[in-house]
């Protein structure tokens, strides 16, 4: 499957405090291809939702993308695209679901108007059009009775549909790249599930390829096909979902598991990870994660560690991988 | 054993409408819950936002007044309470709120607001407060510095301990915990929820748990209590509940929660639509718009059905001997019941 949308070596740099330079996002690197889900997971701080900012061009100054770095959507390096060409990718062929609809909307405009003025800012459709491709969308994320809630505002909205919406808004650009960062954390568990079932869908109709970014690994597992595992601004691990949840081969990996509470099986005390995600202007040196790391060596502090490939398109970025490193 | 806490019939009305904000309605947002907690013990309470489940925590606490119903607390009717004898109780009877955002003062340093209770209720001379403010900060896992930081200075997950720790200067026997966990990631979440069992364990602290999340909730819950649109529907030991969920709401919410391993995926039922809207009550179960039991009828449309004992469990369905049943021996194949469609 040949890859829609790939990240090379993505590194975002910051003026961190006291005249130094942090690098919140540190040579990630990231293949999509269409159809598939890629799921990206981390703990809040890792630098998720700045890759996929970054995915847009929307990194928010100070911040810069290091010139470097490449992201290629089907042959096109989005880093050289200027103007009415970078428009057309941003909100156009990659569209972004944020976390929190509350905050995203605008709400003082009816969620139809916003639909309807994203459709009218990325296609030819005007007037009337607009309008009933704006219900058209509506209807096809499940806003039941789309053309009478097209004059609803936010507020009157529950959660779950104020969701659906940002999700219309978001598919107005007939987008081959949907990115979902944290689209279901604010919200009850059974409207995670219409959402993350509602996304699925939408990708298999549509033949988009998603990027769903969570803190939550237990979320990801029957929705994702792939997985990276993000820490401290870094892909510790990738692989395929049943291989990552088979047997787990980054340290930091493992430990998400040992936070996650489970329904079947003894009630086990939860195994936290100690500490929390340093941040981006003292990341520690070497590898990341040694500080947390329950499964430490002694050269884990000193030699940053390889990215050590496990099959094609698996990687772990671990000493314990490497034979003899212990 | 008697309870601690005993929550009657209790019931919260609110008026929406009136001038100016469209038409006059009464919505109950809870309505005849009763339930018991026992000393040290863990009663979850899970439903969906809207189900009224923070609204029972705050009435028993008397942040917001009830419409009907009775609280007692260690015997003591909490709603004919005033004064002294209020503030003596309130003592004892404490609150974790789920946003360590919004629920800390942001002009407060930490250890003045894990100081507030002991100095309202003069539980120390005054000398005494600071060395018992470093130990309340260790018992929830902080350094004692943290005392002189503001909240915005402080995690997510370090603010919820500060929260806890406030909660606990005053040496509450009961404590609500309002999704204290549903704003942090899940590795702060495992963090707070190992705390709040050690806290539980240690000093022997009556919890009403309120969560979304079924799989949190197991974790501290001995009992459970399931609530839809301010109703219990549900209510049995932990490992009941979580195992053979007789009401089809329950069902529906344990297939909701994230099976983390991609090989063993749940059967998902994802509900339909969403619950009735709070002005418009339907006369029978209010769950019934939404139920895919394969025994719903006209009946369950018509009459409300009352919280009554089926097994080990109290639930409010019609058909919970079926449900039960199927639990126990199911059916074969062909005929068993076939998971809803999903959501188009």
């Amino acid at each position: 499957m040949s890859d829609l949308l790939e990240v090379q070596d993505l590194r975002i740099r910051f003026p961190a405090p006291g005249g130094g330079v942090s690098v919140p996002v540190d040579g990630v690197s990231l293949r999509l291809a269409r159809g598939e889900t890629l799921a990206l997971v981390g703990e809040s701080g890792s630098g998720k939702s700045l890759t996929a900012l970054a995915l847009l061009r929307l990194v928010p100054p100070p911040g810069v993308i290091d010139p470097a770095s490449r992201i290629v959507l089907e042959g096109v390096n989005l880093l050289e695209l200027q103007g009415e060409a970078l428009r057309a990718v941003r909100g156009g062929r990659i569209g972004l679901v944020f976390q929190d609809a509350m905050t995203s909307l605008n709400p003082v405009i009816s969620i139809g108007e916003q639909v309807r003025e994203t459709v009218a800012a990325h296609r030819t459709l005007r007037g009337r059009e607009a309008r009933e491709r704006a219900i058209a969308l509506l209807d096809e994320v499940g806003v039941p009775a789309a053309s009478t809630r097209y004059r609803s505002y936010p507020h009157e909205l529950s959660g779950g549909l104020r969701q659906r919406a940002l999700i219309a808004i978001a598919l107005a650009g007939e987008p081959d790249v949907l990115i979902a960062d944290e689209p279901t954390t604010a919200l009850d568990v059974t409207v995670q599930a219409q959402i993350l079932e509602l996304l699925d869908q939408l990708r298999i109709s549509r033949g988009m390829a998603v990027l769903l970014i969570s803190h939550d690994l237990g979320l990801v597992a029957g929705r994702a096909d792939r997985v990276a595992v993000m820490y401290a601004g870094q892909i510790v691990e990738e692989a395929s979902t049943a291989r990552l949840f088979r047997s787990p081969s980054h340290p930091y990996t493992r430990a998400l598991f040992g936070s996650i509470p489970r329904l079947d099986g003894a009630v086990d005390r939860l195994v936290p990870i100690a500490g929390a995600v340093p941040l981006p202007h003292a990341w520690p040196s070497a590898c990341r994660f040694h500080p947390r790391c329950p499964e430490v060596l002694a050269r884990c502090s000193i030699e940053t560690p390889p990215v050590v490939p496990l099959a094609p398109g698996e990687m772990s970025r671990c000493w314990l991988l490497v034979k003899g490193a212990r | 054993m008697t309870a601690l806490l005993e929550v009657n019939d209790l019931e919260k009305r609110f008026d929406t409408g009136g001038l100016l904000r469209g038409p006059r309605a009464i919505v109950h947002a809870v309505n005849g819950v009763s339930f018991e907690v026992a000393a040290g013990e863990t009663l979850g309470l899970v439903g969906e936002s809207g189900s009224g489940k923070s609204t029972v925590g705050r009435v028993i606490l008397r942040l917001t007044p009830a419409s009907a119903g009775s609280v007692r607390f260690g015997g003591v009717d909490v709603f004919e309470l005033s004064g002294a004898e209020l503030r003596a109780i309130r003592r004892r009877m404490q609150i974790v709120f789920q946003d360590p955002y919004s629920s800390l003062d942001p002009r407060m340093r930490a250890g003045s607001a894990v100081a507030e209770g002991l100095e309202i209720h003069r539980l120390l001379p005054a000398a005494e407060i600071p060395g018992r403010i470093d130990e309340l900060f260790q018992e929830v896992g902080l350094d004692p510095s943290f005392a002189a930081k503001f909240p915005h200075e402080c995690s997510g997950g370090q603010r919820q301990r500060i929260g806890i720790a406030r909660a606990l200067a005053v040496d509450p026997a009961f404590l609500v915990c309002d999704e204290p966990v549903s704003a942090l990631d899940v590795s702060v979440q495992a963090q707070v929820l190992n705390l709040l069992a050690d806290l539980q364990r240690r000093r022997g602290i009556a919890f009403l748990f309120i969560a979304h999340d079924l799989a949190v909730v197991r974790q501290l819950a001995h009992r459970i209590a399931v609530m839809y649109f301010g109703r219990i529907v549900e209510l049995a030991p932990t490992d009941t509940v979580i195992r053979t969920p007789l009401h089809p709401y329950t069902q529906a919410l344990i297939s909701a929660v994230p099976e983390p391993d991609p090989v063993r995926q749940r059967t998902r039922i994802v509900l339909k639509g969403e619950p009735p809207k709070p002005m418009a009550p339907p006369p029978g179960c209010p769950f019934a718009s939404r139920c895919f039991h394969p025994m719903k009828n006209e009946v369950c449309v018509t009459d409300l059905p009352p919280l009554r004992q089926v097994g080990a469990t109290q639930v409010a369905c019609h058909y919970a001997e079926y449900s039960l049943q199927q639990a126990v021996s199911p059916q074969p194949a062909a005929t068993k019941p076939q998971p809803p469609a999903p959501n188009s």
